[in-house]
């Protein structure tokens, strides 16, 4: 999903931290072997404290679409799948999904997974779960439901309170039909959306209120509401019932909220925290010396760029083109990324992310990520010599989510290479931003960026540039393009979706939809207290393998 | 009785010298006081230092090309991101790898007016409410001080984005309202204070005896003789709205990096402060030095203007 | 006497409607969608969208909204966030904590604020008077987030002298350092303020009545002097307490202190009306009932200011 305010600046408040929607995965679960150092369910003191933010939604999967309640969701539950730190699927609830035709899946669950309040995990509690998540019905809670869109039977238009392409064969059996064939659909079920919900939840009246004191089938476990202090704290325990092949090895999560990353990162260095997943602005160029190895700086699925929509004068048709080339080649990336950034970010060489499986830094069309200045003000020549330019070259951002740094930077790249004038445009909330965005008024070049939900280079791309996608932002349409994600979508294998997605991408560098700017790295660090911290493909620390010392 | 004649001695009439007292006497009370003031001020050292580092600044926002060849916005390299001073930039570069110095001359003009309007948005609705409510009473008191209530309610910050953004276009003198325009009501409540007390003094009730009209007691006695916590509040305000338009640059509803003002450079230099200390130290001593200029000054007139503290010298 | 308090509590509810209507129009007149922005990035399906304003009333026209708001705040009912929790409990969360903070800086601040403000009124023009100028200028001139920011490094983690961040452990003690840090970077208006009375009041009649008959100095300006130059003061730090309250974000964040500074602009910035307006609300309120009992306080210190 997408990045919003993603990063907080400096001190600034977090303002509604990070609506990046944590996807799956990742987080917990332990396991009852008694693989853990001391034996499975007594409370040892082993607890893990890390960084998270007040949860904006009740507890509820298919309700949660920002970090601070991803955090914990995917700590409190366990899908059919689970991503490993690189963001391979493995099944977990699941003992099988199988299909013939990439179009109807048949899942068999394992036999034995329980709630913690006792009661089994069914195939009826995917189903059920699934069913009430996508029904219109209840909109006003599921923002996550659009994960549903591609079974057969969702209706935007109408709730639907049973979907057609649901069907609960046994207890441990059922069907998903999709209304189009996808190859890469099951990679996307261990995201939150698709976690089972307990009967207590399908019965519940008051869904917001059961969401305050949530059971789930994961690693960790909400043992008494108590538990979570809003605006302060929540503390997780193990559940002892948990019986997928994650390995726990600590005795529990305390995740305390931060309003800022900088908050969080003193405490790191007071040894108040032991792990955190960000690093402030402010000690971007001294975090690496304070920590040490301790110090987390890796590739992650996150994508930044930004978009000139056609409809602005000055970039519509060969004009347009000539323009977005230009002022691709016009920003020196390594630079920015080096200087500003000192190395957390990583130079974009296409539309996606490297921690993605197929990424390439080599697709035909790349060249034009490459800074070359001479290249650049011959483009803008060109397009000169169509139709003179006029006025401010202007890239709109939200001010509330610490992006000044990177705008001035790249406003300054430009206006030196092209000499022409050009600044940032602040919007000073995320939701002026959006909403100028969405109703497609905005009158600059505009900020844009996505984390991937789940690990597939599909999810970089048709979402954001098919024809009428969700978070098609510049309103891109391209026949190529569609036709190619198509034909990815339904390929019978890996290997040939990878090349039409590629294929896509060879459109996207000749049209530049999107000037891609940089790949985020995650950044985090930990104490001297703990060990074996893993950060996954989606930014988040492998809670479960971490030891504390 | 009355047959009795008496000789006085009457003294000869000068009809010059009368008139040259009644003609002192008849004109403006203030342009006395104004030149006494002057004429004390013209005595004080420190009035010299302040004045000349007022003209400084003045002079640096007005025409900053005197002050420095460099284009602070025009020539910013990543190579020289928070370089150390080079021939030609005295005081070293931005994280954006801009001239510090450049930026901090270029930015007197933003930041100081910013400062002046405020001071000046403040003072025009605040003192009337101030004094009015207090030298009135009454329902005109509750009336006054009740709308200030509810405007000192408002967040600041929610003042400045609503007003940032309904206003067609950003520049100083909407920012300097999103700031002034909401600032008044801690000056009034000041000022109501000062009032309160003052009103009760001998020579208020006196003028109101001697027939003065209600108002005008208050414009020639009152007012004056309250005026103390205001230029307190005044000078002091001008820094602060100066900081301000830091924080709210930090925000993100400030003026927008294109603008230059110190407090858009604070608020930036505030990430490098680990690596690059010196880049928030200069446009802070700038704002530092220009706000003390401006309390000594307000000092200096104040006491001038107040006789009681010039006789005791 | 009481007749007044009764009066100035009766002119509270017209300072409540005022608050709600001023601040609710406000926060409706900020531009952008609130609901969309809750989705990140994506923008959501139109059915999504209109089933969530539906929920917050956010489909109704602007009276109507605040119509509705106040229907439900006299029935006790302040709301619930966009998360789902009940305003009321979080304020009551918040509060307290914010509370403590401001309350904390408020004195400091006053007591820096009096008795410095009186030692360079007593010492006009020397050079501890210049000195304590420079010092209190310096220090305001720092802007908040780089103070506190210097101050939990050095004291807090270099140090270890003070709690570095807060979080649920919100105390007195633990709060101790913002609040300091707070103080020192605003003191210097009260300072000013109190010193400009002192000088003044050294002039006054009445100081030079009790020098004539004998008093002792440090009666003179413990009773006379001080006592007497207090009101302009005491207004201030009223009026920095009501800024604080509402001002601490920025503090808020840097030590990661659970109060409503925080609650107050996430609210803000997402437009969550109910918050807002129900927190500025009861902020308001707080305000008139300080105000009454600083005006009821210039009266013990000003025999010559009378309430009828």
């Amino acid at each position: 999903m997408k990045i919003s305010k993603s990063v907080l600046g400096g001190v600034t408040v977090a303002t509604a931290s990070a609506l990046v929607l944590v996807g799956c995965s990742s987080s917990g679960s332990e396991t009852d072997t008694s693989a853990s150092t001391d034996g499975s369910a007594s409370t040892g003191d082993a607890i893990i404290i890390t960084n998270g933010s007040e949860p904006q939604n009740p507890l509820i999967p298919v309700a949660t679409n920002e970090t601070g309640g991803g955090k914990i969701v995917d700590a409190l539950w366990a899908g059919l799948v689970y991503y490993d730190g690189d963001g391979a699927a493995h099944n977990e609830v699941a003992e099988s999904i199988t299909s013939d035709d990439s179009q109807t899946f048949t899942v068999t669950l394992k036999e034995g997974w329980t709630f913690t309040d006792g009661t089994p995990v069914l195939a009826h509690n995917f189903v059920d779960a699934w069913n009430w998540g996508a029904d219109l019905a209840n909109a006003e809670l599921a923002y996550n439901s659009y994960f549903f869109e591609q079974i057969e039977g969702f209706s935007w238009d109408e709730s639907v309170p049973e979907m057609s392409g649901l069907e609960v064969v046994d207890d441990l059996t059922f069907t998903i039909t999709l209304a189009n064939a996808n190859a890469e659909f099951p990679l996307s079920l261990g995201y939150s959306a698709f976690y089972p919900m307990p009967d207590s939840f399908l019965e519940a009246e008051d869904k917001a209120a059961w969401g305050a004191a949530p059971v789930g089938n994961g690693i960790y476990t909400l043992a008494d509401a108590a538990d979570w202090q809003h605006d302060v704290q929540i503390e997780l325990g193990v559940n002892p019932d948990y019986m997928g092949e994650r390995e726990l090895a600590n005795d529990g999560l305390k995740i305390v909220f931060y309003a800022t990353q900088d908050a969080a990162y003193a405490d790191l260095l007071a040894g108040n925290v032991d792990v955190i997943d960000g690093i402030p602005d402010s000690a971007i160029a001294t975090f690496e010396t304070d920590l040490g190895d301790r110090a987390v700086n890796q590739p992650a699925a996150i994508f930044q760029s930004f978009t000139i929509p056609e409809r602005l004068e000055h970039f519509s048709g060969e004009e347009g083109n000539l323009r977005r080339q230009a002022l691709s080649m016009s920003i020196n990336r390594d630079e920015i990324t080096d200087v500003i950034y000192q190395g957390t970010r990583t130079p974009a060489s296409d539309f996606t992310s490297p921690v993605i499986s197929g990424w390439s830094d080599s697709v035909p069309g790349s060249e034009v990520l490459e800074y070359n200045p001479e290249k650049a003000a011959e483009l803008w020549a060109e397009a000169d010599a169509i139709n003179a330019w006029t006025g401010t070259f202007q890239l709109g951002y939200n001010a509330d989510g610490g992006h000044q740094t990177w705008v001035d930077a790249v406003v300054n790249s430009i206006k030196n290479t092209l000499g022409i004038e050009a600044e940032g445009a602040p919007y000073p909330t995320f939701a002026e931003f959006r909403t100028d965005i969405s109703n497609g008024v905005i009158e600059t070049a505009f900020r844009t960026g996505w984390q991937a939900d789940y690990p597939s280079l599909e999810n970089f791309l048709g979402p954001l540039y098919y024809t009428g996608a969700g978070s098609n932002d510049g309103d891109y349409s391209s026949e190529a393009f569609d036709t190619l994600i198509d034909e990815g979508r339904t390929a019978s294998d890996p290997e040939t979706a990878i090349e039409k997605f590629q294929e896509a991408q060879e459109v996207l560098f000749q049209d530049l939809p999107a000037i891609p700017l940089w790949y985020s790295n995650v950044t985090g660090g930990y104490a001297e207290t703990v060990s074996n911290v893993v950060f996954d493909w989606h930014s988040v620390p492998l809670f479960y393998e971490i030891t504390k010392n | 009785m009355s047959d009795r004649i008496t000789e006085h001695y009457v003294a000869p009439s000068d009809p010059n010298e009368g008139g040259e007292v009644d003609k002192v006497r008849l004109s403006d009370r203030k342009s006395n006081l104004w030149l006494d003031a002057w004429r004390d001020l013209r005595r004080r050292p420190l009035f010299y230092i302040a004045i000349a580092i007022v003209a400084v600044v003045s002079l640096a926002a007005l025409f900053p090309s005197l002050f420095t060849d460099t284009l602070p916005n025009n020539d910013c390299q990543l190579a020289n991101s928070n370089g150390a001073p080079t021939e030609g930039h005295p005081l070293g570069f931005t994280r954006q790898g801009c001239d510090v110095y450049a930026r901090i001359v270029y930015g007197a003009s933003t930041s100081l007016s910013v400062g002046l309007l405020v001071v000046l948005i403040t003072a025009v609705i605040g003192i009337p409410m101030g004094a009015l409510a207090a030298f009135y009473g009454g329902w005109i008191d509750s009336v006054l001080s009740r709308v200030g209530d509810i405007f000192f309610a408002i967040p600041y910050f929610l003042a400045a984005v609503v007003v940032m953004s309904v206003m067609p276009q950003r520049n100083v003198l909407v920012i300097s309202l999103a700031i002034g325009g909401f600032a008044w009501a801690s000056l009034a409540r000041i000022l109501r204070a000062e009032v309160l007390q003052v009103k009760n003094l001998e020579y208020v009730m006196a003028s109101e005896a001697m027939g003065r009209s209600k108002f005008s007691t208050l414009v020639r006695h009152v007012l004056p003789n309250s005026l103390t916590p205001v230029i307190v509040y005044l000078t002091i305000a001008l820094g602060a709205a100066i900081t301000a338009e830091a924080t709210l640059s930090f925000l993100g509803i400030g003026l927008g990096s294109s603008t230059m003002s110190w407090g858009n450079d604070i608020a930036q230099a505030q990430s490098s402060i680990r690596v690059a200390p010196m880049a928030l130290f200069w446009p802070s001593l700038a704002l530092t030095v220009t706000v003390l200029a401006f309390i000594i000054l307000g000092e200096l007139i104040r006491d001038a203007l107040d006789p009681k503290a010039r006789a005791r010298r | 006497m009481l007749m007044y308090v009764v009066r100035r509590l009766l002119q509270a509810i017209p300072v409540f409607l005022g608050t709600t209507f001023l601040i609710y129009f406000m926060v409706f007149s900020m531009p952008g969608d609130p609901v969309l922005a809750l989705f990140g990035d994506k923008t959501p399906n139109p059915a999504v969208l209109e089933a969530v304003r539906a929920q917050y009333n956010l489909d109704q026209p602007f009276f109507v909204q605040y119509l509705l708001y106040l229907k439900n705040l006299l029935t006790g009912n302040l709301g619930v966030t966009f998360s789902g929790q009940e305003v009321s409990e979080v304020f009551a969360r918040a509060f307290p904590v914010t509370l403590k903070l401001v309350v904390m800086a408020v004195v400091i601040e006053f007591l820096l604020a009096v008795i410095i403000g009186l030692i360079s009124g007593l010492r006009k023009g020397g050079i501890i008077d210049n000195t304590n100028l420079v010092v209190a200028l310096v220090l305001s001139s720092v802007p908040p987030f780089v103070a506190l920011f210097l101050a939990q490094y050095f004291i807090g983690i270099k140090l270890g002298w003070a709690p570095v961040t807060v979080g649920a452990n919100a105390t007195w003690g633990a709060m101790f350092l913002p609040a300091l840090v707070i103080a020192l970077t605003i003191y210097v208006t009260g300072m000013r303020l109190m010193r400009g009375s002192v000088i003044e009041a050294q002039n006054a009649d009445y100081v030079r009545t009790a020098s004539a008959k004998g008093l002792t100095r440090g009666r003179i300006v413990g009773v006379h002097v001080a006592r007497n130059s207090l009101i302009p003061v005491i207004t201030n730090t009223a009026a920095s307490f009501g800024a604080l309250i509402a001002g601490t974000t920025v503090t808020e964040g840097i030590f990661n202190i659970p109060g409503i500074g925080k609650v107050l602009f996430d609210a803000i910035t997402r437009g969550e009306n109910a918050t807002v307006v129900t927190f500025v609300t009861i902020l308001t309120i707080m305000y008139v009932i300080v105000n009454i009992l600083v005006d009821l306080l210039y009266a013990v210190l000003d025999p010559r200011i009378r309430y009828v």
